[in-house]
């Protein structure tokens, strides 16, 4: 930790004018693209090297409530509704769809097989069938839709100032729907994710999305069915061992996509993100809606990433608890109703970016060679290939990172990220400018951010402050942090309470993090090895890409050009200069090389306390149900006795995290027991890993010929 | 001059006219018949003569020898310059019996000369174009000449007939002592037996008289290794595999057949067309899937989409009656609006039933009864018969295109039932996605049909043109396109080739296709059988 004294930024000069920051940035280089087949991880690199530095003008934004406002809400639900609709869609009954399903010889094959290996009869095992069906399928009515148009356009304007939508993007969709099949991947920050695309598309008349929700859904009375007639299917958590319930589910969905019924909405993430970063993809979802597309049973999906972001955050406090150990609560009617307080409170915008369709076909082009799928009938099951998995985890990983491209971030966002860097409190005025100052750095690593028009830099800060009073105050000219009740109380509550402040500021900072992450660690790398070597830089670079690969989203296998990436953002900013073979920061980027890895020091300290817990604490095998607690009193005493500051160590999210990823590193050995899973811990590799970081032992990894 | 001299003569005018007119559309692959191939084929021609008085020229000696020991005729003509400018000569022999083709295959053997066996020179897979690299004498074998029937097995039903003869010959004389082979590829007027073997032909008729590898009983094929052949002329055996299906399909590339008995049966007592009309596409192959499953395929049964069904509706000639054109009038009111047809949309499956006649009849019920089934309605003989027609019309057409800008071909594949739908639409799609993407500023004509009904798949074949205004080199877009159209079909599960073979235009998927040890062993039976290439015209391997 040595390495990281220089944890405090000064506050910087601004280094441009406001109108210059408005000049939107460069792009930075294009980490999205796919690379070509049997060239494998080098076709893969090859074309995500191809650096676009052309800026990339990003559409405008149009607020969708400003009309709610003006015009009948009635009206607006009752409105001739004549969507736009897939070229080949022959319209059929959600009824229709299910029977389908249920005769389809996928399904009957697998009951066929099941009947024969239990030695039921058909008839049982079908009847089972249906209920799962019964259970999953969606019901989707105009009158639910039409229902929903009516309250969500009371509640969000009782929410929110304004929905913002870019409408060049809604045309967009509007094409792609008419195309081909489409799948629509939202990012998840909050419950407001789960119905806002389908009252936009309501609103811009395309074809209403069925959605994949969770069976907890239908815990609650009367919601859950109006869900279920709004268009929401509902997917049970885990399933991997039912073979039924897979059966019918992937068909259920596949045939659907296929029939081009509607577009398929679900959530990459797999859950609400508690922290605001992106979580890492869940797969199985996405690998049933390209199988359509890869058993060419379809020409071509498109994928639509869609990036939506809260000012506020509706669940912030929520979260925060949550990660602090407190259950999240289950979904009820009973419970929704109590939350209806919340509506007096003010949530400020919602921006939802629809990001360009991406063709799977493009894709796949040259990806795919020879598929598979030939000399294996098409109905029956069959697990994918290694190709195949590969293949679908780089296209999530590709989705997520597109959705963080096209994500905006509020002036507040900034905010936040200084003010944590500057606790307790800080000078109102400094905020200000080093906030600016922040911003023209975003907007140089190709940050989208959003600050309202002509709104001066003091303003803005004000309105966030005032939209999030409840995390941060004014007071005497300084800022300080919202933690009420800290004065009176044991030491443990102050903690907790200042803990919970802090998450809940760090969830705005972390909107940040995936479009800072590569310079930033590059960043770190230099001051973790205090060497300029562009060798050893990288190595350290590549250890920590490795470490926190499940707390932020890199693309799979290209840990050279992430670093090149991170090192050609820090050289645009002239933070560093690179040499062939050296790397070393400049006079005036000492600044920003601090913040940087300032920035990523929580995540860098509170990592190493997990990993000290793990070397030292436990000697037998455990759960992950079972180690969270451990950590949390862990960093909780250390807290209390002011021996750490680091207060985000106590997040659920981060332990869980840390943990996949010594599983990765191979440090702790993960194993399927009949009750989920236990680990192992491997005493001398974590510390091995802990004196990396301390850079005791220099990281040894081979390292790429060409650097 | 006897007869026979007279008419080879005749013949060899008739080629070297075709030679230096289009000789590049034999060799090229006929869709680059342009201007301006036209007119460098002539320029070439002019060249070789040039390269022939050069006086390092073995060649003359070498043909000196040829016609004193074989007695044949030799033209010297057509020389091609390739794109590395370098000229090779080409001489043409005509062929008259087994003796003359052994002859040659051992002069070519003692003067290391390159081999190419010429039929009737339809392929469209760049089978016949002579390889770039190849440096040695090119002796391209015509086998016209080799036309006769040997003799007829009544009592077997078998007929022994020379390789060089043209579909439309065979039948004609056959059918003089009231036989047939049944064998109609779409190319019959023009395509000879021996190129039928050589590459695995397909006959429009194979439903009751098979495919070429079900007609074969023998085969006499000249290799440098010497004759192969089967001592007996028997219907099956079990020596180990079939030497038969290592020279069908072997595409020239291990030697020249020469004679092959053929299976006959009697000419048909009654033939009649038919047609259906299916509500859409997805139905019609339902029904022909269904025909398949019962096996009561008729001799022939075709499923056109619409946009050909349309394509062959405007080739209708006009009627010369206001009474038919009021009855056909009548007809698609009744198709469009009483039975709600969508004429976008609908399809049409064009049925050949040959026979006893009560056999026939009795067979053409039933599978009207199937048709109905799925949604068809009988549409009469008429359009069943410009079905057929529009095949065999299909290749004037395509070359009467290339005048107005025009540019198109057919290609072919066999795949599983299940598949069938998603190939067509993807394929289809793809080229038209394709066109786009090339420029290409017109929609482009992207059709097919199913012309073949197996118990496991069936034969589809598509049809693709586009308008090449304003596109500077359109065979290269073309060739884009296909290729394109060719790894979509691979993609969707079907197969390399149907019937047209691989000749060199389909070689890179060959691999891909039967897997290296597949391809490993037809090399090493190329290398027993032709250790020194000889028959060197690079196809398939």
């Amino acid at each position: 930790m040595a390495s990281l004294t220089s944890f405090f930024a000064p506050a910087a000069p601004t280094p441009a004018s406001d109108k210059e920051i408005w000049v939107r940035g460069a792009e930075p280089p294009s980490l999205l693209a796919f690379g070509g087949g049997d060239q494998g991880r080098e076709g893969k690199q090859l074309l995500v090297s191809q650096k676009e530095l052309t800026s990339k003008k990003r559409d405008e934004f149009e607020d969708i409530l400003e009309e709610r406002r003006l015009s009948s809400d009635l009206r607006y639900a009752m409105k001739c509704y004549t969507p736009v609709i897939y070229k080949g869609l022959s319209p059929c009954k959600p009824n229709a769809i299910k029977s389908a399903v249920l005769q389809s010889e996928q399904v009957q094959y697998v009951i066929k097989q099941l009947a024969k290996e239990m030695g039921e009869s058909p008839d049982i095992i079908q009847e089972e069938a249906t209920e799962i069906l019964d259970e999953m399928g969606h019901s989707m009515q105009l009158g639910a839709v039409r229902f929903f148009a009516f309250t969500l356009s009371k509640i969000f304007k009782q929410l929110f100032q304004r929905v913002c939508v870019n409408e060049e993007g809604m045309q967009r969709l509007q094409h792609a729907i008419q195309e081909h099949p489409v799948v629509l991947l939202p990012s998840h920050r909050s419950y407001v994710d789960f119905l806002m695309l389908s009252y936009l598309l309501y609103t811009y008349d395309l074809a209403l999305p069925v959605i994949a929700a969770g069976i907890d859904f239908l815990g609650m009375k009367i919601v859950g069915e109006l869900l279920r007639r709004a268009g929401a299917f509902f997917m049970r958590r885990s399933f991997g061992g039912n073979r039924l319930y897979w059966a019918v589910f992937s068909e259920y969905v596949k045939t659907m996509l296929r029939s081009g019924y509607a577009p398929i909405e679900f959530f990459l993430e797999g859950t609400r993100s508690r922290t605001a970063k992106t979580l890492t993809p869940k797969f199985g979802l996405l690998s049933i809606v390209m199988e359509p597309f890869l058993k060419r049973e379809v020409f071509d999906t498109y994928l639509v990433p869609i990036s939506i972001s809260y000012e506020r955050i509706l669940e912030e406090s929520l979260y925060a608890y949550e990660l602090l150990g407190v259950p999240k609560p289950k979904e009820s009617t009973s419970g929704l109703l109590k939350a209806r307080r919340i509506l007096s409170d003010n949530f400020g915008t919602i921006h939802i970016y629809v990001g360009q369709p991406v063709s799977l076909r493009t894709l796949a082009s040259g990806r795919i060679n020879r598929c598979p799928y030939n000399l294996v009938p098409r109905h029956l099951p069959q697990k994918p290939s290694e190709d195949i998995q590969e293949f679908v985890s780089d296209v999530a990983y590709k989705m997520e990172l597109l959705q963080i491209e096209n994500m905006v971030l509020s002036p507040w966002v900034l905010v936040a990220a200084v003010l944590l860097q500057n606790l307790p409190a800080m000078d109102f005025e400094l905020l200000i400018e080093k906030t600016l100052w922040l911003k023209g750095l975003t907007q140089t690593f190709g940050g989208f951010i959003e600050w309202p028009d002509n709104l001066c830099a003091r303003k803005a800060v004000l309105s966030g402050l005032t939209l999030h009073a409840n995390i941060a105050r004014l007071v005497d000219g300084h800022v300080v942090l919202n933690d009420k009740g800290v004065e009176d109380g044991a030491v443990g509550e102050i903690v907790f309470k200042h803990a919970l402040a802090i998450l809940m500021c760090a969830t705005y900072r972390n909107q940040l993090l995936n479009v800072f992450v590569r310079p930033s660690l590059v960043a770190v790398a230099l001051q973790m090895t205090r060497s300029f070597r562009k060798e050893e830089v990288y190595s350290c670079f590549s250890f920590l890409r490795d470490v926190f690969s499940d707390e932020f989203i890199f693309f799979p296998g290209i840990s050279l050009k992430d670093f090149e990436e991170g090192c050609f953002l820090l050289t645009k900013c002239d933070a560093i200069q690179t040499s062939q073979q050296e790397i070393y920061p400049t006079d005036k980027g000492s600044v920003i090389v601090s913040f940087l890895s300032a920035m990523f020091k929580p995540f860098v300290e509170g990592y190493q306390l997990i990993f000290r817990y793990l070397s030292r604490e436990t000697k037998e095998a455990f759960t992950e149900k079972q180690l969270i607690p451990g950590v949390r009193n862990f960093v909780f005493q250390l807290l209390e006795k002011g021996n750490t500051q680091c207060y985000e160590a106590l997040s659920s999210d981060m332990q869980k995290n840390a943990l996949a990823a010594l599983v990765q590193l191979g440090a702790v050995k993960k194993k399927k027991m009949s009750n989920g899973f236990t680990y192992n811990v491997n005493q001398e590799a974590v510390n091995k890993i802990l004196d990396m970081f301390d850079a005791r032992i220099p990281v040894q990894k081979p390292v790429a010929a060409r650097l | 001059m006897s007869v026979r001299k007279k008419k080879m003569w005749c013949s060899a005018i008739r080629i070297y006219l075709f030679l230096t007119e289009i000789g590049q559309l034999i060799f090229n692959k006929s869709l680059k018949l342009d201007l301006f191939s036209k007119i460098s084929g002539l320029i070439n021609c002019l060249v070789a003569h040039l390269a022939l008085k050069s006086p390092e020229n073995l060649q003359e000696a070498l043909i000196h020898e040829l016609e004193q020991e074989t007695n044949l005729l030799l033209i010297q003509t057509a020389v091609f310059i390739t794109k590395h400018k370098s000229c090779f000569l080409t001489v043409w022999t005509f062929l008259v019996c087994h003796e003359d083709v052994v002859k040659i295959v051992e002069l070519a053997c003692k003067h290391n000369l390159c081999i190419i066996p010429f039929g009737g020179g339809t392929s469209v897979s760049s089978a016949l174009e002579c390889p770039e690299e190849e440096k040695r004498t090119i002796v391209s074998l015509d086998t016209s000449q080799m036309n006769r029937i040997l003799w007829i097995d009544e009592k077997n039903l078998t007929a022994c007939v020379e390789a060089g003869i043209v579909g439309q010959d065979l039948e004609k004389q056959l059918a003089e002592s009231g036989f047939c082979t049944g064998h109609e590829p779409d190319s019959m007027e023009f395509s000879s037996l021996g190129g039928w073997v050589a590459t695995r032909a397909s006959g429009m008729k194979k439903n009751i008289y098979g495919n070429i590898e079900d007609l074969v009983i023998h085969i006499k094929m000249v290799t440098p290794r010497g004759i192969v052949e089967k001592n007996c002329q028997v219907p099956r055996m079990s020596t180990g595999p079939d030497i038969h299906h290592f020279i069908m399909g072997s595409e020239g590339t291990l030697g020249v057949v020469t004679e092959v008995t053929i299976k006959i049966r009697p000419v048909p007592e009654y033939q009649k067309y038919g047609s259906v009309v299916f509500p859409n596409f997805e139905r019609g192959v339902a029904c022909l899937r269904e025909v398949a499953k019962q096996r009561c395929a008729p001799a022939s049964i075709r499923l056109v989409d619409n946009a050909q069904f349309q394509f062959g509706h405007a080739l209708k000639p006009q009627v010369a009656s206001i009474f038919t054109s009021f009855l056909d009038g009548l007809k698609k009111f009744y198709i469009t609006k009483f039975k709600g047809f969508d004429p976008n949309i609908l399809c049409v499956a064009t049925l050949l039933f040959e026979g006893d006649r009560e056999k026939v009849l009795q067979h053409e019920k039933q599978v009207y009864d199937i048709a109905t089934k799925f949604g068809g309605l009988a549409a009469g003989e008429d359009n069943g018969q410009r079905g057929y027609m529009l095949t065999f019309v299909i290749a004037y057409i395509r070359d009467l295109g290339l005048d107005y800008y025009v540019i198109g071909e057919s290609f072919e594949t066999s795949v599983p039932w299940d598949r069938v739908l998603d190939l067509c639409r993807n394929v289809k799609e793809r080229i038209v996605r394709e066109c786009k993407e090339k420029g290409v500023q017109f929609a482009p004509l992207s059709t097919c049909r199913v012309t073949q009904t197996y118990d496991a798949g069936a034969c589809v074949y598509f049809y693709f043109a586009f308008n090449y205004r304003g596109i500077s080199d359109p065979i290269h877009v073309y060739e884009q396109i296909e290729r394109a159209a060719r790894e979509e079909i691979l993609a969707n599960g079907g197969s390399l080739s149907h019937h047209h073979g691989v000749g060199k235009l389909r070689k890179r998927w060959m691999k891909e296709s039967i897997s290296d040890v597949g391809l490993g062993m037809l090399r090493s039976v190329k290398e027993y059988v032709d250790p020194n290439n000889i028959f060197g015209n690079k196809n398939l391997l």
